[in-house]
């Protein structure tokens, strides 16, 4: 699925862009805490979240994350978008509340971090 | 695996407690480091996320920390020693899901009781020694194959 494509689902603002629309997100896993993000990430997922703080980039840079969805219109500072600009990591952010965003998406076809 | 090293390489971090606005900048460094030699992608993750969780602790936890690194054309070494709380019972801090942090650290998104278990579950050698009222240090080694 593309970044387009889960901006579209989402009904989402892209607050940060990437060069490449086209980058393919493979599965997603909704977290607020980081741990769990690191622990049962896989490569080339997006990350749907609630937290705007800069080391939720340094996170999603170390596991591999390749976009953020912050969730309830959540919109991070300045100092968050720019590290997100640095790491090439696009941010979106979605009206959905978590559960929703998480169903939308799996509804569309994007699978999970973990088959169970 | 060819690596681009001759020779060991070697570095160290200072972390300071409290300071999240740069927490994780000592793992995002190594991650490069580590992929400038050419180690493969999937060892540098299982590296990154083992330092980034031992660096987050310190950061949490402890008022000041140093992140030691030793690169071999074999393996990667990462020491961190802390000036923390130390932790009263290893074997209990092991188990996952079990968390000492108080509500402003879960907040952030940290002290889900995971980090311990995540630095074990990516390294090949693990080590924790601790002693209460005065650090922790952690040691981890990640084999290249």
């Amino acid at each position: 699925m593309t970044l387009k494509e889960i901006a579209e689902i989402l009904d989402a603002t892209i607050i940060s862009d990437s060069d490449d629309l086209n980058v393919q997100i493979v599965n997603a896993c909704s977290a607020d805490m980081m741990s769990a993000v690191l622990y049962y990430h896989t490569p080339n997922s997006l990350l749907i979240t609630g937290l705007t703080q800069p080391h939720v980039i340094r996170t999603a840079e170390i596991a591999g994350i390749k976009t953020i969805v912050f969730v309830l219109n959540k919109k991070p500072d300045a100092l968050t978008i720019e590290l997100a600009r640095q790491k090439k990591i696009p941010l979106l952010s979605t009206p959905c509340c978590m559960y929703t965003a998480s169903g939308r998406l799996f509804s569309a076809g994007l699978p999970g971090c973990l088959t169970k | 695996m060819a690596l681009n090293i001759t020779g060991n390489i070697d570095g160290i971090f200072q972390l300071i407690g409290g300071n999240f606005s740069t927490a994780g900048e000592a793992s995002t460094q190594l991650k490069h480091k580590l992929a400038e030699i050419g180690v493969d992608e999937e060892i540098i993750r299982r590296a990154t996320i083992a330092t980034f969780e031992a660096e987050m602790n310190v950061i949490i936890y402890a008022a000041a920390g140093w992140l030691h690194y030793y690169i071999t054309p074999e393996s990667i070494k990462i020491r961190i020693e802390d000036m923390g709380p130390g932790i009263e019972n290893i074997e209990l801090a092991m188990q996952e899901g079990y968390s000492t942090a108080p509500e402003w650290v879960r907040e952030m998104g940290w002290g889900a009781g995971m980090g311990l278990p995540n630095m074990k579950k990516n390294s090949d050698t693990f080590t924790v020694d601790s002693v209460v009222g005065e650090g922790t240090t952690v040691e981890m080694v990640i084999n290249f194959p």
